[in-house]
C-alpha cells in the first residue's frame, strides 16, 4: 500500500566540504499537496530540492521518495525514479536550440516510442494548459521571461509526473506573469493529482496558493504550518520574514568588529 | 624572505598538482564519453545534426583558407624551384606540403578556432543556464545526449574538412602555377601523381587529421562541461580550448611526423 506521504525527509544532514548546509531536517510532503519551502538566500532550499532529485547525496539521514530511499539507488534506478518527478528551474532552463514545441516534446521523444502524431497532440494539449499553444513554433529566445517559465512548466508536466519541484518559479516576473504562474501551479497540481514543492522567497504568493509551508533558517526547520498558522505566527523569525522586516533574528549587519574599530577611531570617541 | 620562497614553491606545487588532477579528470571524462557513445550510434541523426554545426558551418573558412594557402604555395614553390629549372615540380611541392602537413595542421587549427570554440561555448552555456541539470533531472544523461554526439561529429568532420582543405589548396596551387604563371599542366599533374604516395602521404595525412579531430573535440567538450557556470567561466573555457588545442595539434604533429616519415627517401 502506498504511503500517504510522497516524500519523507528524515534527519537529513548535508554539508559542502565541511560547511554544514542542512542540519537534521525532517519534513513530510503528502500526496496531492502544494508545499512551499521558504527561507533566506543561501539557506539550503535549492540544495533540498537537489537532494530529493538525487543529484547530490546527503551526509547522513535520508530522503524517501515514493517508498524508495533516493541516495541508495544506483544510477539506473535513480533515472527510473526521476521519470516520476520533474523540476522547473529558476529561469526555465529551456533548451535554447529547440523550439517551444520540441522542448515540450523532448522527454516524450527520449523516453517513449509514441508516434509523432500522438506526440504532437500531447504537446499541444500541454501548451494549451499553460496558454501557449499559439507559441509552439517560437524559439526560447523569442519568449518573455514569463512565457519561458510557462513553457518550462508545460515541459515539466510532459510525462505527467507525480512530483513537480519548482526552484524560485516567481523570480523576476511582473505581477501578471507571477499570478499566472502561481495559479497554473495550483491548477495543474489539482488537475493532474500530482504533488508540488515550491522553493520561493515570495511570501504573499505562497500564502495564497500553498497547503503547507516550511521555513528553513540556519540549516534547520525554523517554522512550519498552514498559511493561516504562518500568518498568525508570533515567532520572531516568521514575523520578520512574512513582513519583510530588515532587522530581527536574521540580522541586517553581517558579523563584524565594532564600527569604531573598523573606522580606526580608537579612543577619540571617548 | 624565506617565507616568500616557500610560498613560491608551494604555489608551484599547488599548480602542478592541480594540473595533474585536471589531466586525470579529463582522461576519465574521455573514457566516460567512449562508454556512453551507444546513443550516438543508435541515433546517428544526433551526430549528423552536430556535424552540420561543426563541419558544414566550417566549410567557408576551410575552403577560402585552403585556396589561399595553395595559391601562396604555388607562388613560393614556383619562385624557388625555377631557380633550379624544376618549376614543373611545383605540383609535387604543393601536393606534398598540403597532404602531409599543411592540410591536416592548418585545417585542424582552423577547426579548433571555429568549431572547437563553438562546442565549448555551447556546452558551457548549457551548463550555465541549467540545461544540463534539467536534462539530468529528466533522467536523460547529458554526456550521452549532448557531449558524445558532439564529440563524434567533430571526430568525423575533421578528416573531411582537412581533405577538402588539401583539395582546395591543390586547386589554388594549380590556379597560380599553371593558369597564371604558365607551368606546363601535364607535368604539373603527372609529377604530382607519380610522387604522391597513397600509403605514405595520403593515409598518413588522414591518420593525423583523425588524431587531431579526437584531440580537438575531446578538449572542446571537456572544457565546456567543466566550465564554471559564469560568463567569465565560459569565456575562459573557450579561450583554453583554442590555446590548448592549438598547442596540442602542433606537438602531436611533430610526434606523428617523426614516426611516420622517419628515414623516408
Amino acid at each position: 500500500m502506498k504511503s500517504e506521504n510522497l516524500v519523507e525527509i528524515n534527519n537529513l544532514n548535508f554539508a559542502y566540504d565541511t560547511r554544514a548546509i542542512l542540519k537534521g531536517i525532517n519534513m513530510t510532503m503528502p500526496r496531492g499537496k502544494v508545499i512551499a519551502i521558504m527561507g533566506g538566500s543561501g539557506s539550503g532550499k535549492t540544495t533540498l530540492l537537489r537532494l530529493i532529485g538525487g543529484t547530490v547525496a546527503p551526509s547522513s539521514g535520508s530522503v524517501r521518495f515514493d517508498g524508495q530511499i533516493v541516495h541508495e539507488l544506483d544510477r539506473e534506478s535513480l533515472f527510473r525514479l526521476r521519470r516520476k518527478m520533474s523540476m522547473l528551474f529558476q529561469f526555465g532552463a529551456l533548451f535554447t536550440d529547440l523550439s517551444v514545441f520540441d522542448n515540450v516534446a523532448f522527454q516524450m521523444r527520449e523516453h517513449t516510442d509514441l508516434p509523432e502524431s500522438m506526440i504532437r497532440d500531447l504537446v499541444l494539449m500541454k501548451l494549451q494548459a499553460v496558454g501557449l499553444r499559439g507559441a509552439h513554433h517560437l524559439m526560447p529566445s523569442q519568449l518573455s521571461g514569463g512565457m519561458a517559465r510557462r513553457v518550462a512548466l508545460a515541459r515539466s508536466i510532459a510525462l505527467d509526473p507525480v512530483l513537480c519541484m519548482y526552484d524560485e518559479p516567481f523570480t523576476g516576473l511582473d505581477p501578471i506573469s507571477l499570478g499566472v504562474i502561481a495559479s497554473l501551479i495550483r491548477r495543474l497540481t489539482d488537475a493532474l493529482g500530482m504533488t508540488s514543492i515550491i522553493v520561493t522567497h515570495d511570501v504573499q504568493s505562497s500564502l495564497r496558493m500553498v497547503d503547507y509551508i516550511y521555513f528553513i533558517a540556519d540549516g534547520v526547520v525554523a517554522a512550519q504550518g498552514t498559511p493561516a498558522e504562518i500568518r498568525d505566527s508570533v515567532a520572531p523569525f516568521v514575523h520578520q520574514f512574512v513582513h519583510g522586516e530588515e532587522d530581527g533574528p536574521v540580522p541586517f549587519h553581517y558579523p563584524a568588529d565594532t564600527y569604531a574599530n573598523d573606522l580606526k577611531l580608537g579612543n577619540s570617541l571617548v | 624572505m624565506s617565507d616568500r620562497i616557500i610560498a613560491g614553491i608551494r604555489g608551484i606545487g599547488h599548480r602542478v598538482i592541480e594540473a595533474v588532477w585536471r589531466l586525470g579528470y579529463a582522461s576519465r571524462f574521455f573514457l566516460l564519453i567512449l562508454t556512453k557513445s551507444g546513443t550516438s550510434f543508435r541515433r546517428f541523426g544526433l551526430v549528423i545534426r552536430e556535424m552540420y554545426f561543426a563541419g558544414v558551418q566550417s566549410l567557408i573558412i576551410i575552403i577560402v583558407s585552403g585556396l589561399f594557402v595553395g595559391m601562396v604555395l604555388g607562388l613560393q614553390g614556383y619562385e624557388t624551384l625555377q631557380k633550379y629549372g624544376s618549376e614543373s615540380a611545383t605540383g609535387i611541392l604543393v601536393a606534398l606540403s598540403l597532404v602531409r602537413e599543411l592540410g591536416p595542421v592548418v585545417a585542424a587549427l582552423l577547426f579548433a578556432s571555429r568549431a572547437g570554440s563553438a562546442i565549448t561555448a555551447e556546452i558551457g552555456l548549457m551548463k550555465t543556464t541549467e540545461q544540463l541539470s534539467a536534462m539530468e533531472m529528466m533522467a536523460i544523461d547529458p554526456v550521452a545526449r549532448v557531449v558524445a554526439p558532439r564529440f563524434w561529429a567533430g571526430v568525423l568532420s575533421m578528416p573531411l574538412l582537412a581533405a577538402l582543405f588539401s583539395v582546395m589548396g591543390i586547386f589554388g596551387g594549380h590556379l597560380i602555377a599553371v593558369v597564371v604563371i604558365g607551368v606546363d599542366e601535364g607535368s604539373f599533374w603527372s609529377q604530382m601523381q607519380s610522387v604522391v604516395d597513397f600509403r605514405y602521404d595520403i593515409l598518413n595525412g588522414f591518420i593525423k587529421t583523425f588524431v587531431f579531430g579526437v584531440a580537438i573535440t575531446a578538449i572542446a567538450v571537456f572544457e565546456g562541461y567543466d566550465a564554471p557556470p559564469t560568463a567569465a567561466g565560459v569565456s575562459g573555457a573557450t579561450t583554453r580550448t583554442v590555446v590548448t588545442s592549438s598547442l596540442i595539434i602542433l606537438g602531436l604533429d611533430f610526434i606523428l611526423t617523426a614516426f611516420m616519415f622517419r628515414g623516408m627517401s
